[in-house]
């Protein structure tokens, strides 16, 4: 009995068969809306975005990126190769032990997949991914033997019909999870939607080191705004969606998961599939929504999310802390989504829960998220005689205040950060009541009209006047003045650098224009705000000017692009979802466990939450309060010579 | 929700005391809830002035699928275009605010829609429990929390309490969707208000509290205390005539009848 035509045909059937998946798995893809993607260009940055960015970003675990690398690679080769020596036949001793030797590599990394699975940490997905190990052995075993003879290592016909038989059970085993699984919805299908992914990502800038943080304007006007049903998603984020390979970096990161909130990013992007190849969650194998039991959610492509897909308590309890997205090795886009789906929410359903309605009310009727006369908007600077825009007309910085005027406790940072400008005797002045809340509480709430409205009113300010940077305090504001007023077709910032007050400042001390004292106050940490981290990359500014204070910082072990939220961002205050334990008081143990007798801080916001947790703690300060505090007045000095 | 009820809320422009900016007035708001919470979708909501006012989408974001404008400009009387919308409509229940937060502000449009339509009034509503029958069990919001419930016929006008349910969210899309019905009706220009010179109004000083409770036990009482009418009198057994002249006596000592 003859079978040697078996294992090709079987190799095959389950090409067509992947083949075939692929398309219908492309068609459920499409279902999403237009968006104009590159696809060429994309194609052929995929290997250099796979290979740099993608590994740049799985390299933090040295473990599974070198584990990666060998099973990956070798499958991928070992694969190529198959087609060659066993679908064409193509009789060729060194294609076969080329063969052989991808498949020892994916054998060697499969082994070590397999270790990790022995113990897996919580955040992986068990169920069919805890096969997956098996199934990379089986595939790199089986065609190993399989090869032996084309390698001439064994005579042909060796074992006869009965290994062959045996083999072909076993190649059908091993390469349903590899081929059939990967078009199919297996875990294999990361390679496959994950491939086409970076090709095809919404924000191709965000590969070769850049960064992409600005949410991307809501089109207003429609017949319904933001995302309610999975369709309602781009083509190319329902692709994202696919990719995850459920490794649960996001979900070890997340603050709201770690408080206890309902909501898992590896979960809310696994329930985006559910929702756009229609189903329920009851297959999935990863940590829940802590509290909320999986099984019940119900999810089809025109169904609208929150009707028993999601829950909005999900949607709400995000701070908007991109810890996912930057952790996130598949650079999935979990923050759009979210705020997509909440633009829905709040702009068609009026459904913002808690305090959201009122402040949302209150920006409109007064520029301000706490509905304060927008005449008072100047009144901390009674004392210190600040030039006006409308008065000056121009300066070399415009100082952009921030909604931190109305807060006595930001007021302090304010005024320390004028302290230091007038000692370096910046050409600075300010919008006064012309200044307007920048919109970002109003647009992470998911009112992207208010936040446009906003937006626009600001950049039609800013354009009457003449100056060469614009500096705040505030690092929400920061990102939207430098990432998101962009898209509103002004001129008004154009040739204008947009600076964080620490980044600056350290421009100053660098120049030599603030003479500052050593600081002797004890060990001192220092909390990187999420939305001057993250999403704009300034680390080290920040630890320049302490360090410039002598200050060795003491980092947690949560710092720089890993640093844990505040609990502060994204509107979560307001919407203030239920949680075993807040946000704010994790980072404060974060804080504690340095020992550090101060946590500097680069945000008022950041300020507010960590010094709303119960003392005894260490004190929090803001940079530009620790400077301030430090400054060597010239003029005293040279008043007593 | 009841069914076939015929509810109209009335709704005006207001005005945010901290920006002075147009904004959904706060009563009118909750008349719009209100009628929201007893009508559904059939409610109708009207405003007599300025068809574009853009705060009148802000009413309609509260899930309304059209609006009614009696289209007017400001020197105008609402009153009349109001009268002669509601007059023959079978309307059973009309909601306003207690007052305008801009323009007279003087809080008399519902008594004089109810005189000229000749219905009862019904001032400060919290919460309309009932209808049925041709008669509505409406519970009055009275000072310090307290309610009384009345019963009153069919039709008749409400004003709208600051103790009835708080007006829900606003929501952008509805309210740009919402489709406008402009009714443009005869001018009928307000002669007494185009006479009148309008100032802006300054804060009065406020009185200095002097805290006078010596424990929480005085603050709390203090605080939650009726306050007692000294000079009530209640007549029950004497004779109209003598109740009435108590009646005169007392708006003559008030100096409301000279």
């Amino acid at each position: 009995m003859m079978l040697d035509w078996l294992p090709p045909t079987l190799i095959g059937v389950l090409l067509v068969l992947a083949g075939i998946g692929a398309v219908r798995r492309m068609n459920l893809w499409r279902a999403g809306q237009a968006e104009k993607v590159d696809i060429l260009a994309g194609l052929l940055a995929m290997p250099k975005r796979y290979l740099h960015d993608l590994h740049h970003v799985v390299d933090r675990d040295k473990y599974i990126s070198r584990t990666h690398v060998a099973t990956g690679g070798g499958f991928v080769l070992a694969m190529v190769l198959v087609v060659f020596v066993h679908l064409f036949g193509i009789d060729s001793k060194i294609l076969a032990w080329a063969l052989l030797a991808a498949l020892v590599m994916m054998f060697c990394g499969a082994l070590f997949v397999y270790k990790r699975r022995l113990n897996p940490p919580s955040r992986l997905s068990k169920g069919p991914w805890m096969r997956l190990p098996k199934s990379l052995l089986t595939f790199s075993i089986t065609f190993f033997v399989l090869t032996l003879p084309a390698a001439g290592v064994l005579p042909e016909g060796f074992g006869g019909w009965l290994l062959t038989l045996v083999l072909s059970a076993l190649i059908l085993m091993s390469l349903s999870e590899m081929l059939f699984g990967m078009t199919w919805g297996g875990p294999m299908k990361h390679a496959f939607a994950g491939a086409l992914h970076l090709a095809l990502h919404r924000r191709p800038e965000r590969f070769g080191g850049g960064r992409s943080t600005g949410l991307k304007p809501a089109v207003l006007g429609e017949t319904s705004h933001g995302v309610a049903k999975p369709t309602d998603f781009k083509w190319n984020q329902l692709l994202g969606f696919d990719a995850c390979v459920q490794c649960g970096r996001c979900e070890a990161v997340c603050p709201a998961f770690a408080a206890g909130q309902p909501l898992n990013p590896k979960k809310l992007i696994q329930d985006m599939v559910v929702g756009f190849a229609g189903g329920t969650d009851e297959n999935y194998a990863g940590s829940p929504y802590p509290n909320v039991e999986v099984g019940n959610a119900k999810g089809a492509p025109n169904q609208i999310i929150t009707d028993g897909l999601i829950h909005p308590d999900t949607l709400w309890s995000c701070t908007t802390c991109r810890a996912c997205v930057e952790e996130c090795p598949m650079m999935i886009e979990h923050v759009d989504a979210i705020v997509d789906m909440r633009r829905f929410l709040t702009l068609e359903k009026g459904d913002t829960p808690n305090k959201g309605a009122q402040v949302l009310e209150n920006i409109i009727a007064t520029d301000n998220p706490n509905g304060y006369s927008p005449a008072s908007r100047t009144h901390w600077t009674a004392d210190q005689n600040l030039n006006l825009m409308k008065d000056v007309k121009q300066a070399d910085v415009l100082f952009w205040v921030s909604d931190g005027a109305f807060d006595m406790r930001s007021q302090r940072i304010l005024r320390a950060f004028v302290k230091l400008m007038k000692a370096a005797n910046v050409d600075v002045a300010i919008l006064g009541d012309e200044e307007l809340d920048s919109g970002d509480v109003a647009r992470r709430l998911g009112d992207d009209a208010t936040f446009q409205s906003l937006a626009k009113r600001n950049l039609a300010t800013l354009s009457k006047y003449q100056f060469n940077k614009i500096v705040t305090t505030d690092p929400h504001a920061f990102h939207c003045l430098k990432n998101e007023y962009g898209d509103f077709g002004s001129d008004a910032l154009q040739n204008v650098e947009v600076l964080h007050h620490t980044t600056f400042l350290n421009q100053l001390v660098k120049d030599g224009r603030l003479q500052l004292d050593t600081f002797k106050g004890g060990k001192v940490t220092y909390h990187d705000p999420c939305y001057l981290g993250r999403y704009n990359g300034e680390y080290e500014a920040p630890r320049e000017l302490l360090a410039s204070l002598g200050i060795e910082v003491a980092e947690m072990e949560r710092s720089g692009y890993r640093s844990r939220c505040c609990g502060g961002g994204g509107g979560a205050p307001i919407t203030d979802i239920p949680s075993e334990r807040r946000i704010a008081d994790m980072r404060m143990e974060d804080v504690i466990s340095t020992g550090a007798d101060m946590v500097a801080v680069g945000c008022q916001q950041c300020t507010a939450m960590l010094e709303g947790v119960v003392e005894p703690r260490p004190v929090v300060k803001d940079i530009a309060e620790i400077l301030a505090g430090q400054l060597i007045d010239r003029q005293s000095i040279e008043e007593t010579h | 929700m009841l069914p076939n009820i015929n509810v109209v809320s009335l709704v005006s422009v207001g005005r945010h005391p901290q920006s002075g900016r147009a904004r959904r007035a706060e009563q009118d708001g909750r008349a719009v809830e209100l009628g929201l919470n007893l009508a559904g979708n059939t409610l109708t909501v009207v405003h007599a002035g300025n068809a574009q006012e853009p705060v009148l989408r802000q009413y309609a974001g509260m899930g309304l699928p059209s609006l009614t404008v009696l289209a007017q400009e400001s020197d105008c009387d609402a009153l009349p275009a109001l009268v002669s919308f509601l007059k023959d409509k079978h309307i059973d229940v009309v909601l306003t605010g207690v007052r305008a937060e801009s323009g007279e502000s003087s809080g008399m449009l519902p008594y004089l829609l109810a005189e000229q339509l000749g219905w009862p009034l019904v001032p400060r509503v919290a919460e309309i429990l009932n209808i049925k029958e041709g008669e509505a069990e409406v519970l009055l919001a009275l000072p310090r929390g307290q309610r009384r419930a009345v019963i009153v016929k069919l039709p008749f006008i409400a004003s709208v309490d600051n103790a009835a349910q708080e007006a829900r969210q606003t929501a952008f899309g509805p309210g740009l969707r919402a489709d406008f019905k402009v009714l443009t009706l005869e001018r009928v220009v307000d002669e007494a208000a185009s006479q009148w010179q309008i100032n802006i109004a300054k804060p009065r000083p406020k009185r200095l509290k002097v805290v006078k409770a010596k424990t929480a036990a005085d603050r709390m009482k203090a605080a939650t205390a009726k306050p007692v009418g000294g000079g009530g009198k209640i007549m029950k057994d004497e004779t109209a005539a003598e109740k009435a002249q108590a009646i005169f006596d007392l708006l003559l000592e008030e100096k409301v009848v000279r």
